[in-house]
Formats: C-alpha cells, sequence, structure tokens
C-alpha cells in the first residue's frame, strides 16, 4: 500500500519530476502571477539570451505596488513619479511583447496580486502557484502551493513554466477550539508567529488544520496563509472543502459546467491522509486568544490588547535582548506600560492582508455612526477595483467617508509606502497590513499590526484599543 | 553568473537578529528595473539620515569594512519581502559572502540565484566568527573544501553539493534546464490531462 501522504506530499507528487541525483527537482508551476517591482530584470534577462515565455496563457500581469491609489481612470497618467511610471510601463510593455493578459491600471479587475487571483477563480486547489512576492503564501487558503520567489526565479518560470526546487518539511498546524468575540484570522498568524517566532517556520510547508481554521471563511482562510510568510515558511496550505468550493463557484476564471464536476471532485482529493505524518506539530487553543497587537518591529513581537510591553531585561539571549531594546527604542514605547491607550495618528485598513470585502465589513461595523478622533488620519486602500465596487454596492464607502476615512483607490499603498501614502517619522499607526519592520509604512514611522477591527476601533478612539470593550464589539467580531 | 571558488578579506560584523530585506534595501529602491548600481542603497535608512546626508557609525561606512567581502550577522537574516535587490545591493557593495545562523528561504535562494554565498553556522563559530570579525581579521573561504578561515582557526561548513557545484561552476540555471525540455514536456502534458479545466489551458486550446 502507498504510504500516506500529506496535502503537500500530493499537489508535490503531481507537480514535480527529479532534476539531477542531489535530490533536485523540477516542478512544474501552473500560474505565474506578475508585477511591477520583481519583474523588470527578469524580462531583461530573457531578451539578452534570446529567450521567450514558454507558456503565457499561465502568466497574469497585475499594476500594484507602485501605483498611486487615487485617479486611476487615468491610467498611467495618473503616476507623477517618473521612476515609478517607467516601472508600470516596462511591464505593461513587457506583457503585451510575451502575449501574457494584463488587467491595466484603472481596470476594475485590476488590484494587489494576492486578491485578484482568488477573486478571478484563477487560484484554484491543487496548483502549484508562484509570483515575485513573498505573500504569495495567501493562494494556500485555495489548498494551492503558493509561495514567493525572487526576480532569477522568475526568469526560470517564464523561460522554462518550472522552478528547481527541494521538498520542503511537512508542518501542521491546528487550530482549536471556537474563537472569542474579537478575536479573527489575522490573531491566530499573530499568536503563531509569537509562538514560533519569524524563523520558526523556516524550510517547512505548513497545513493549516483543526475546528477553527474549517470556521473560517475564504477571506480568514487568506489572511491567515498570506501571514505564513512572516513566520518563515515557504507555503501555508488548508485543504479545499465546501466553503472553497462555493468561493470559486461562478467566478470568471473557474471551471464551469461539466468541467466543474470534475475539478470539485478532483479537488476533493485533496487533504492529508489521515495516518500521514508530520516533521512538526504544533496546537493552538483558539478559545484563548484574546485580540492581538504587535509592539515592536518584529511580527514576531506580539502582544494582547490587555498587555504590558514587554520589559527586554526578562529576555535571556543576548541577540534577541538587544532586538527588543531597539525595538522599544524605535517604536517609543517604554517597558512594562500598557500597550492599550497609546495613541496614534495614523490607521490603515488595506494590504493584501486585510483589504476583501469581509476585512471591510468588519472595520465598518466598528465604526457604527462614530468619527475618526481628532488628529488622527485613517485611510481604507480596497484589494481590489472588484472589492471597492462591491463595498460601494453595500454602501461601506459612505460608512467610512462619514467618519472621516479617506477611501482610496486598490493598491498596495501604504503596506510598503512605494506609492506616496506613508507614515511621517515618528508617526504611529494602527495598520492590517503584515509587516511592522524599521520604516516599512514610512523612514522613522511606527507600525502595529492588528486586525480590522481592532485599526476601526483604534481609528474612532484616537489609540489603541481593545475592541472587546468597544461597544459594536460583537458586530464586528461577527 | 560569476563562479564562486574562493573568497579572501574582511568580514564586517552585524550582530542583529531577524535582520529583512526591508532594512537590506528599502522600498525606494525598487523602482528600479536594473540589477546594478544599488551599493548606495544597502543598509540605507541605516547609513543615511533623512536628508541623504551620511551618519556616522554604522559598520559599512566604518574602515576597514568599507571595503568588506563577507558579512556576519545575526540568526534569520534575509527574512522578509522576495525582493531580489537585496542579494544585488549586497554584491554590488563588494559583499559575496554572508555567514549567520540561518537564512530565510527565499534570500537563500536568491543568494544562490546571484552567486552570493550564504554560510551557515552554529551559534557558538558564528558568535566567534563576529568577534572575528570585529578585530578586522581577514577571513578566507574556499567553497570546494568547504571551509571558512580566520585568525589560525579553520571551520568546515555544510551546503547542499548541488548548490555548491551551481556556485563554483557559476551555470546558467535556465540554460541547463531548458535542455531537460522532455521532462518538462513529459510532467506538462500529465498535469493538463490531469487538471483539463485550468483556466490557462482552456484559454490556449482555444486560441
Ligand atoms: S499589499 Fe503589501 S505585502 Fe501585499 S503584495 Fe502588496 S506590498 Fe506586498
Amino acid at each position: 500500500m502507498a504510504a500516506a501522504k500529506t496535502l503537500y506530499d500530493k499537489i508535490w507528487a503531481a507537480h514535480a519530476a527529479p532534476f539531477d541525483a542531489a535530490g533536485e527537482s523540477l516542478l512544474y508551476i501552473d500560474f505565474h502571477l506578475l508585477h511591477e517591482i520583481s519583474t523588470p530584470q527578469a524580462f531583461a534577462g530573457l531578451r539578452a539570451a534570446g529567450r521567450t515565455v514558454r507558456r503565457p496563457g499561465r502568466a497574469l500581469a497585475l499594476f500594484d505596488h507602485n501605483i498611486p491609489t487615487e485617479r486611476q481612470a487615468d491610467g498611467l497618467d495618473a503616476i507623477s513619479d517618473p521612476v515609478a511610471r517607467i516601472q508600470l510601463e516596462a511591464l505593461r510593455n513587457n506583457a503585451a511583447a510575451a502575449g501574457i493578459e494584463a488587467f491595466q491600471i484603472g481596470d476594475p479587475r485590476n488590484g494587489i496580486v494576492h486578491v485578484v487571483g482568488p477573486e478571478q477563480g484563477r487560484t484554484q486547489p491543487g496548483m502549484t502557484i508562484v509570483c515575485g512576492d513573498s505573500h504569495t503564501s495567501t493562494h494556500g487558503a485555495f489548498g494551492a502551493l503558493a509561495h514567493g520567489i525572487g526576480t532569477s526565479e522568475v526568469e526560470h518560470v517564464l523561460a522554462t513554466q518550472t522552478l528547481r526546487t527541494r521538498k520542503s518539511r511537512n508542518m501542521r498546524v491546528r487550530f482549536e477550539g471556537e474563537a472569542p468575540a474579537g478575536v479573527t484570522a489575522k490573531d491566530f498568524a499573530l499568536a503563531l508567529i509569537a509562538k514560533i517566532g519569524t524563523g520558526g517556520g523556516t524550510g517547512a510547508v505548513i497545513e493549516y488544520a483543526g475546528e477553527a481554521v474549517r470556521a473560517l471563511s475564504m477571506e480568514g482562510r487568506m489572511t491567515l496563509c498570506n501571514m505564513t510568510i512572516e513566520a518563515g515558511a515557504r507555503a501555508g496550505l488548508i485543504a479545499p472543502d465546501e466553503t472553497t468550493f462555493a468561493y470559486l463557484k461562478d467566478r470568471p476564471a473557474a471551471p464551469k459546467g461539466g468541467d466543474w464536476d470534475a475539478a470539485v471532485a478532483y479537488w476533493r482529493t485533496l487533504c492529508s491522509d489521515d495516518d500521514a505524518v508530520f516533521d512538526q506539530e504544533i496546537v493552538i487553543d483558539v478559545a484563548a486568544l484574546k485580540p492581538l497587537l504587535t509592539w515592536g518591529t518584529s511580527p514576531e513581537q506580539v502582544i494582547a490588547i490587555d498587555g504590558q510591553v514587554p520589559d527586554p531585561r526578562d529576555i535571556a539571549d543576548p541577540v534577541r535582548r538587544a532586538s527588543a531594546e531597539r525595538a522599544l527604542d524605535y517604536m517609543g514605547l517604554e517597558p512594562g506600560q500598557p500597550i492599550a491607550g497609546t495613541p496614534i495618528q495614523r490607521v490603515f485598513i488595506g494590504s493584501c492582508t486585510n483589504s476583501r470585502i469581509e476585512d471591510l465589513r468588519a472595520a465598518a461595523a466598528v465604526i457604527d455612526g462614530r468619527h475618526v478622533a481628532e488628529g488622527v488620519n485613517a485611510m481604507v486602500v480596497p484589494g481590489s477595483g472588484l472589492v471597492k465596487r462591491q463595498a460601494e454596492s453595500e454602501g461601506l464607502d459612505r460608512v467610512f467617508l462619514q467618519a472621516g476615512f479617506e477611501w482610496r483607490e486598490p493598491g498596495c499603498s501604504m503596506c510598503l509606502g512605494m506609492n506616496p501614502d506613508r507614515l511621517a517619522p515618528g508617526e504611529r499607526s494602527a495598520s492590517t497590513s503584515n509587516r511592522n519592520f524599521e520604516g516599512r509604512q514610512g523612514r522613522g514611522g511606527r507600525t502595529h499590526l492588528m486586525s480590522p477591527a481592532m485599526a476601526a476601533a483604534a481609528a474612532v478612539t484616537g489609540h489603541l484599543v481593545d475592541v472587546r470593550a468597544h461597544a459594536s464589539a460583537e458586530g464586528a467580531a461577527a | 553568473m560569476t563562479p564562486f571558488t574562493r573568497l579572501s578579506g574582511i568580514a564586517a560584523p552585524l550582530p542583529v537578529a531577524n535582520v529583512d530585506t526591508d532594512q537590506i534595501v528599502p522600498k525606494q529602491f525598487l523602482k528600479t528595473i536594473e540589477r546594478t548600481g544599488l551599493a548606495g542603497a544597502l543598509f540605507y535608512d541605516w547609513r543615511f539620515d533623512e536628508a541623504g546626508q551620511p551618519m556616522p557609525g554604522f559598520v559599512l561606512d566604518t574602515p576597514p569594512y568599507d571595503k568588506a567581502v563577507v558579512l556576519v550577522a545575526g540568526d534569520n537574516f534575509g527574512c522578509g519581502s522576495s525582493r531580489e535587490h537585496a542579494p544585488w545591493a549586497l554584491l554590488d557593495f563588494g559583499i559575496r559572502c554572508v555567514v549567520s545562523t540561518s537564512f530565510a528561504d527565499i534570500f537563500y535562494n536568491n543568494c544562490i540565484n546571484n552567486g552570493l554565498l550564504p554560510i551557515t553556522l552554529g551559534e557558538a563559530d558564528v558568535a566567534a566568527l563576529l568577534a572575528d570579525a570585529a578585530q578586522g581579521l581577514v577571513f578566507t573561504i574556499d567553497l570546494q573544501n568547504r571551509t571558512i578561515s580566520c585568525g589560525g582557526v579553520v571551520r568546515t561548513f555544510e551546503i547542499e553539493p548541488a548548490i555548491r557545484d551551481k556556485l563554483l561552476a557559476g551555470l546558467d540555471m535556465i540554460g541547463e534546464t531548458l535542455a531537460r525540455a522532455e521532462d518538462i514536456a513529459a510532467i506538462e502534458g500529465k498535469l493538463e490531462r490531469a487538471m483539463p479545466w485550468q483556466p490557462h489551458i482552456k484559454r490556449e486550446v482555444v486560441c
């Protein structure tokens, strides 16, 4: 009898062939997402070597990292930064020359790569998916093997439709129990990173399982898989189920008719065998979780909203202690201070972690007629033009605008601050994105990562606050 | 790609854990469409103030480390974003080898693909090498024999044989893979039969 397999083993076996005796494999890539930052040098490399794109139909190009979040209907003319414009033009021209489909700036289907792939139904269970972006792990929510690659690998995939790689370790993280009010997929992710550290998943593919994962919507599953890379793992995976199929059904690129039935029948086989062995297993009881947020400059520097900023003197490891001291200094926080009540100046609701319709609904529910606190600038950046439209059809834009939020057009925006949206030195932000590194959202900017409901609560109170203590907490957590 | 065989020179100590690629190359330098010209971008926010004036004190601006060819760093080096600009900037500065107790996966691959050698050693060895680097000792790395020597001590490091061969030969990976066109076609054909509903396949068959 064949040995029991994990979900990762199954997808790997379907796509890999041995390359050499030393254990390297060729991994066939089903779907390749392209964006402007990590691709120009790859296309230039192909041209220099006189090579062509093997399967243009397996790629999709989107414009997200660099674009302004206003005036996108003007297309490239919306971009005032000449250097950014050259890069965006390069992607447009490279895609056109190679016969790769692109959703242009201003096309409502354009948006953040990791929002658009699933939204279009291009991301499907059992696929291998890569993109020159570390948060490609997001697509694992569909039971696809998806991970980020560098530009040389982008070039390799364009030319060969494969990657040369080796198999990762199997790791399983089970989220058990029922999440209390105010605890979301974002908190699951932060809890895991706090537990295993930003290097804890290195060399592994993590399968997320357990009743709390089964209970998550596709949006929540994407949030969880998205931050897998912050735990250092190669990819995150969730076995597809009825929730997955319901999400995909009737999406533009989803299989139709008889194809749909054949696809679902195959997708149902995509789960770890009962007796499959994992190299490492971690269990987290979500019933014991509270709303979490980061206090420092690494996504592993996490505390509960009712907790205190840690004291570096309590950390034994000298390098970690030094990192904590540096983080406290950068963040302008004192050891032992309660994190709740810390005043903020900015709020960012967006990024491939939390910019989907459900995230915007959760944030809007907390606002509930209140206004952004004085001195706070708050911004909502939907993940795609279609998310924006959907939110507008539900009246969420009016909720945000009436509360004093800015309602922007889609893109990565202040997640990495390559476009004009960024923090000023010393500004403190409640952000729904995924990285709180020094300078990530703007030089000297201080980022606290949290869920959309927590960020919205911070916006209307003007400081970091426990969403559970907030009048609308029940609605926000629903 | 330039082959990596032997390397000898100064090593800069950077005893910081979890150095992320946002620190190695901040976002404002990602708009380039070139692979070169990034030396000035390396660790920019740690080296220059908001007005772009050099801030004294950062190790890579302090002689002799401005000529460093090796970087010895804390655990989990290169975590975060997949930007290949990180190894490009290190190489452009002159650094061809980074030593740490561990590296983030994508960064590691990006290094290999650019002929930059990441060496993984145990905690005690990295601590000793940090101290040697702080004294300005000369490091010598011999990839064929997998050794890193300095101050009269020779240490052996582990590296996947396939990766070592790739670095030693400075191979054109794409050319090598393309030579296996039959293998690629075989998996491709198998997958197209197994999952004929995939959107890209449908589209290509139609047109
Ligand atoms: S939203 Fe942020 S993390 Fe996501 S792809 Fe864009 S820049 Fe990367």
